[in-house]
């Protein structure tokens, strides 16, 4: 791209920015939404003739079950709520130039942290007992995404393996734990304490607690850390980079740290959103799709805090009616990892899309797309 | 020996050393058998990083290939009613078809991988995750749509090659022989797989110019070489390692599927490209160790250190089990901070080609 | 060398036409090469030479226009078409696999087969021989060829092409990279190819002088266009110069006197490693006044780049120190010495010089986003930047619609403008420029030469570091050679003897004199 058609494009209005912005991530999810619909079609024949309409109830189903009441869309918004985490920090690290595989084992981390605290703080006064086991779900989070970030600077391995080991190691340490030291005596199988006044408050009769709000302000908050600050900009510039950014004074090798605890900050609050607000409590084999989801969520919000909040929220909605939908429709919830692999795959081909539609380039910006393969196997730290 | 073990501090590394040879005899039989899935699967990483090609997808590849293999072994199975197993490996049509299966769906996820690598130039890592993610959410989907209504589905596994007992007893070498000669045919052909892959690499055409093409891809454009036709099939075939490795786990492992029971091989395959400088051997050798590891956890907890290890023995009871379930991936950790930082990748990895020059 | 006209030209390009988005980089051109000639072709960087030469080779199809060799027509799809009717191409960067030995090098996609599968290794060793001990290269067929120097690969390019018994022989700035010696011995290789073997040899250069010593005919391109073809006994350098740029062009900067005052940068017996641990400066010692340029003469890779990051705080020493007005600067930062005065130009301008990505306003504060007035703590102040960034422009007239656009979208001579922009734009001590307009059009190379003149007038101190021998004894006052990582001799450039100096590059002194200039005298005449 010149120049000059640069500045035009910098230069439109809003609306039509936001439409071109927005473009390729609408056609992924509705490409994928109609793919999806052929497997449910499809897989209607093992039960019987083929049916044509059963993705349309399906996915009513599911769109009633994430919008059609009241309850449905306080259920819709919890559910993104650690999406949205989650998918900050994995954007973040894209930011940065590094691929965040490990949102599950820091959202882990980050539950046992406040599960644990909690419990020991039942008793204390909610005001104390609150932040304190927040805080510390976040700063176990944090340590857990520090440890990629520390092999990633000074030895070069590659985060997208050491990440992945650490969710299992994680997934390791959470069983130990809740089954030895923070099993909680009295109850009929393995978990931790009761939480007492560590529990979020939420509003009457719904999930929408303070992990929720907590999230949402972080939004603009994170955007403003990206593009509006100092410190951002050192990230961005190590991300586009290292070696410029080494020239201007900025540390690569600092900025990876810092931004990989961060991330692991950011997922390790989501899990203590999920288990002071939500669950109470932690088991030994505590499940959680949010690794991945998160990884789709950033792509899908092109690594931007909003577009990923908006991404977090279809998200949500799906997992939300998707309850519904295989109660009523039969489906397995399962589609929703398909649908999620499809969105990516367009997301992928968002050469071809682009084309189709006729599209241009986006910006001279290198894609977060394009940008992450370029540190594998270089062996030298950042 | 008793004497080593008495003395304060590294009596204790003696005592170490001391139970590994007792314990290692046991457990060799199901190392090479636990290593397959890996070194497979770092024969695929392998043909595709010397090819300048990142892929991260071979877990995807790698559990798409054990839900085809059990399930396509599966439905012959059942269409065919039981047939006695031909030959030392008890091979049936059923087995057959799965291990065919598995190969052809591994292949065609390698396919779209070169095609979103090469084509359409996507990040690779990215290209290679949302095969993971796709492979994840595809075989669990279908999992609970075809095979849980199905309980009674499936088609057994290979038989095992079984050695006479005096061969086994061979005083000092009978264990080595029985490691790697009694087992199934899809584990007894990983050697095999090994060295033929070492060979060609090193000494055929096909092995130069795929180097080439991973360090240099314009120096092997300049003289001729089809960059991307060569990167397009060496990925391809490479996803037939791939497949053969889903294969293992529901054909010749275990008999069954459980959802994601690839437990994050295809990661620790990549760690073995790296501690393996990229050739098949070294790879191999590193998805010894890592196997080695995790049957080394199994046998603490099964066998514990006995009296004589003094010292040894409180110190590895005071060890929670699930360290020793988390070993391998602990180590990957290990070898990868100690190791990358020396080895050098292919220099074209993880660069799509563009052909044609300007001015 | 040259045939009668009667015989039909070897290689015939008629009205070859290529259009490139935006550009027509080849404009109807029409070229012919005789058997046993040594063709240049002349031309700027940009003015198509390239995309013609990829036409020839198959690497791209033209638009319009015909190839005929030996006067028949052919159509070349791809370079493996190129290869088989006897066109070989030495590209200026070279395609040779570094971790692969010179056999493989030599013999990939024309491997000598014992089977189907495997490759026969003693076939191929043998032939390499037997072709180098022809032309007088020992050269170890087993010998990895990262670990050659650049003579000698090059030389392995050559017996590519030798190998694939090429009738053509296309050169694209072989010298670039060359000592002045090497330049004389390869131009023998070429010599002896012509007259031995009937090989035509295209040769592309911007060299002037190399043009007129070596070519039999002279062929300009000027934007796509021949603009003129020329033997060289009736032309010289003004004339080929004014039909490459098309202007009356001030082949030399008017340097003036320099006024250097006290002592500004003091290296002192500096070492310092490459990124594989050995030591690629040993020792170097020297002093840059404020008000004078010293420029550092030498062929690339004999330390230098390890020597300009070391001065700039991008890499560490291992030994020795180095001051800055009296400051021991040895272990500053690239920070600490910003703030201190420095300012850098570097050799890679998209590696260390700009974040691409970003717009000119981050790139213009990229090492001062960090103080005032461009932010306050973690606070940016958009307003300042966009100010400064402005200013910029117009004082270094740089060609851009906006200053939020891309640096990425630039064009080179521009993206460098704003490199010098950003750091000429202060007061400085020391300006470190190296490489400083590589691969620029002649209207920027004016532009900065004499910016960095202004800049010396001023009172700065100067260090330039430049492969182009041209460039350093245009603009230098002082100037040192660097060989093998040690500084061999530091010379006043007024009295400075150009064929001394190249010497120096090639030999690092360790040769004297007079027993090189005899041996390149029997070279000559052996040819």
């Amino acid at each position: 791209m010149t120049a000059i058609e640069a500045k035009r494009r910098a230069e439109a209005p809003l609306l039509r920015r936001l439409l071109r912005l927005a473009a390729v991530p609408a056609v992924a999810v509705l490409g994928a939404l109609i793919v999806g619909a052929i497997i449910i079609s499809l897989s209607s024949m093992a039960s019987g003739p083929l049916d044509l309409m059963l993705p349309l109830q399906a996915y009513g189903n599911m769109f009633e079950g994430a919008f059609g009441s009241v309850r449905g869309i306080l259920f819709t918004i919890a559910s993104a709520t650690p999406l949205i985490l989650g998918g900050m920090a994995v954007g973040l690290a894209f930011k940065a130039g590094l691929f965040n595989i490990g949102a599950q084992g820091q959202f882990l981390m980050g539950g046992i942290g406040s599960a644990a605290v909690g419990a020991w703080m039942a008793g204390a006064p909610a005001i104390a007992a609150i932040p304190i086991a927040i805080l510390s779900g976040a700063l176990l989070g944090a340590a857990w995404g520090f440890i990629p970030g520390a092999l990633k600077a000074w030895t070069g391995a590659h985060e997208v393996v050491t990440t992945i080991m650490l969710n299992t190691i994680a997934g390791a340490i959470i069983g130990y734990l809740v089954t030895g030291p923070l099993e909680a005596p009295g109850f009929g199988f393995s978990r931790t304490g009761v939480l007492g006044n560590s529990e979020l408050p939420a509003f009457e009769g719904t999930t929408i607690h303070l992990g929720v709000l907590i999230a949402f302000a972080l939004v603009p908050v994170v955007w403003w850390l990206l593009w509006r600050s100092t410190l951002g900009f050192e990230i961005r510039t190590v991300g586009a980079n290292p070696d410029a950014a080494r020239y201007a004074g900025m540390h690569p090798a600092l900025i990876t740290i810092l931004t990989m605890s961060l991330c692991g900050l950011l997922a390790g609050l989501a899990g203590a959103g999920q288990i002071l607000g939500i669950s109470h409590f932690m088991t030994p084999s505590y499940g959680t799709s949010i690794g991945f989801d998160s990884i789709s969520i950033a792509l899908l919000g092109r690594a931007n805090p909003f577009g990923i909040m908006a991404a977090a929220l279809v998200f949500g909605a799906m997992r939300a009616g998707s309850g519904l939908m295989q109660i009523e429709a039969g489906i397995p919830v399962e589609i929703i990892d398909v649908i999620q692999a499809l969105i990516l795959l367009f997301l992928a081909t968002d050469v071809v899309i682009r084309r189709l539609l006729r599209i241009r380039a986006e910006s001279a910006e290198p894609d977060e797309l394009q940008t992450v393969t370029k540190s594998y196997g270089s062996g030298s730290p950042t | 020996m008793d004497v080593l073990y008495g003395i304060p501090i590294l009596g204790i590394i003696f005592q170490f050393l001391g139970y590994v040879i007792e314990v290692t005899p046991g457990i060799a039989p199901i190392v090479l058998g636990l290593s397959a899935p890996i070194a497979l699967g770092a024969m695929c990483g392998i043909m595709n990083e010397r090819s300048g090609i990142v892929n991260i997808g071979i877990e995807g590849m790698m559990l798409s290939g054990a839900f085809a293999g059990f399930l396509i072994a599966g439905l012959v199975h059942q269409a065919m009613g039981p047939v006695e197993g031909f030959g030392v490996f008890g091979i049936t049509p059923a087995l057959l078809a799965g291990v065919l299966a598995a190969i052809v769906v591994a292949m065609l996820l390698s396919a779209l991988h070169a095609w979103l690598s090469i084509t359409i130039a996507t990040d690779q890592i990215i290209s290679g995750v949302i095969i993971n993610v796709a492979a994840i959410g595809l075989t669990g989907y279908l999992n609970r749509v075809l095979i849980t209504p199905n309980p009674r589905l499936g088609a057994g596994t290979f038989s095992t090659f079984r050695i006479p007992q005096e061969v086994a007893d061979f005083p000092v070498v009978g264990w080595i022989v029985e490691m790697f000669v009694e087992q199934g045919p899809i584990a007894m052909s990983v050697v095999i797989l090994v060295i033929v892959l070492q060979v060609l690499l090193f000494r055929s055409r096909w092995g130069l110019r795929t180097r080439a093409v991973g360090e240099h891809p314009r120096a092997a454009d300049t003289v001729g070489v089809n960059v991307i036709r060569l990167r397009y099939r060496n990925v391809i075939i490479a996803g037939i390692f791939a497949g053969l490795a889903g294969a293992y786990l529901t054909l010749e492992g275990t008999s069954s599927f459980q959802n994601q029971m690839t437990a994050n091989r295809g990661y620790i395959a990549l760690a073995a490209v790296i501690f393996g400088r990229w050739t098949p051997i070294g790879a191999f050798g590193a998805a010894l160790l890592f196997a080695y590891s995790g049957a080394f956890g199994q046998a603490v907890r099964i066998r514990p250190p006995g009296v004589e290890y003094a010292d040894l023995g409180p110190i590895m009871a005071a060890i929670p089990s699930q360290v020793y379930g988390a070993l391998p991936y602990i180590v990957t950790i290990v070898i990868l901070a100690g190791v990358v930082g020396r080895s050098i990748a292919p220099a074209a990895v993880g660069r799509p080609y563009v052909k044609e020059s300007h001015a | 060398m040259t045939e009668t006209p009667a015989r039909p030209p070897t290689l015939e390009m008629r009205g070859i036409t290529k259009r490139y988005p935006g550009v027509v980089a080849n404009d109807h051109i029409d070229l012919d090469i005789r058997p046993g000639e040594i063709h240049a072709l002349l031309g700027e960087n940009g003015a198509g030479k390239s995309t013609l030469m990829n036409i020839l080779y198959g690497l791209a199809t033209p638009d319009e226009g015909d190839i005929l060799m030996d006067g028949q027509p052919v159509t070349i799809h791809d370079p493996n078409d190129a290869i088989d009717r006897g066109i070989s191409m030495v590209h200026q960067h070279f395609m040779l696999v570094p971790v692969l030995s010179v056999a493989e090098n030599i013999l990939l996609g024309d491997e000598p087969m014992a089977n189907p599968i495997f490759l026969d290794r003693r076939a191929s060793h043998d032939r390499i021989r037997e072709l180098g001990n022809r032309f007088g290269f020992e050269v170890d067929p087993d010998a990895k060829v990262g670990s050659l120097s650049v003579g000698w690969q090059q030389r392995v390019e050559i017996l590519k092409a030798l190998y694939r018994k090429a009738t053509i022989l296309v050169l694209d700035e072989p010298t670039a990279v060359l000592t002045p010696q090497e330049t004389r011995e390869i131009f023998a290789v070429l010599r002896q190819l012509t007259s031995e073997l009937g090989t035509s040899v295209i040769f592309i250069s911007h060299k002037l002088y190399e043009v007129l010593e070596i070519a039999d005919r002279i062929t300009v391109i000027r934007r796509g266009k021949v603009v003129g073809q020329r033997v060289p006994a009736e032309t010289n350098e003004e004339d080929l110069a004014e039909l490459m740029v098309g202007r009356d062009v001030n082949l030399t900067a008017d340097r003036g006197e320099s006024k250097p005052t006290d002592v500004m940068l003091v290296a002192e017996d500096v070492k310092v490693n490459d990124d594989r641990g050995h030591e690629v400066v040993h020792g170097v010692s020297f002093e840059v006044r404020s008000g004078e340029i010293f420029g550092i003469a030498g062929v690339a890779g004999n330390g230098q780049d390890e020597l300009v990051e070391t001065v700039t705080g991008l890499r560490k020493t291992t030994g020795g120190r180095i001051t800055l007005g009296g400051t021991s600067i040895t272990t500053a930062s690239p920070r600490d010495l910003h703030a201190m005065g420095l300012g850098f130009v570097p050799a890679d301008r998209h590696r260390f010089g700009l974040v691409l990505s970003f717009p000119l306003t981050d790139n213009i504060v990229l090492n001062d986003y960090q103080s005032e007035p461009y932010s306050r703590g973690l606070v940016r102040n958009d307003d300042a930047i966009r100010t400064r960034t402005e200013a910029c422009i117009t004082e270094f007239d740089v060609r851009t619609p906006s200053t939020d656009v891309p640096a990425g979208t630039l064009s080179g001579g521009n993206q460098q403008k704003i490199v010098v922009a950003r750091e000429f734009g202060r007061d400085l001590k020391l300006l470190v420029l190296d490489q400083p307009t590589r691969g620029l059009d002649v209207g920027s190379v004016e532009f900065i030469h004499s910016e960095v003149i202004k800049r010396r007038n001023a009172g700065t101190a100067i260090l330039l570091v430049s492969a182009e021998l041209d460039e350093v004894l245009e603009l230098s006052d002082r100037i040192g050679v660097m060989y093998r990582g040690e500084l061999v001799a530091v010379v006043d450039a007024r009295t400075a003897d150009k064929e001394e100096i190249g010497l120096l590059m090639a030999t690092g002194g360790k040769i004297s004199p007079e027993a090189t200039k005899s041996m390149t005298a029997e070279l000559e005449q052996a040819s």
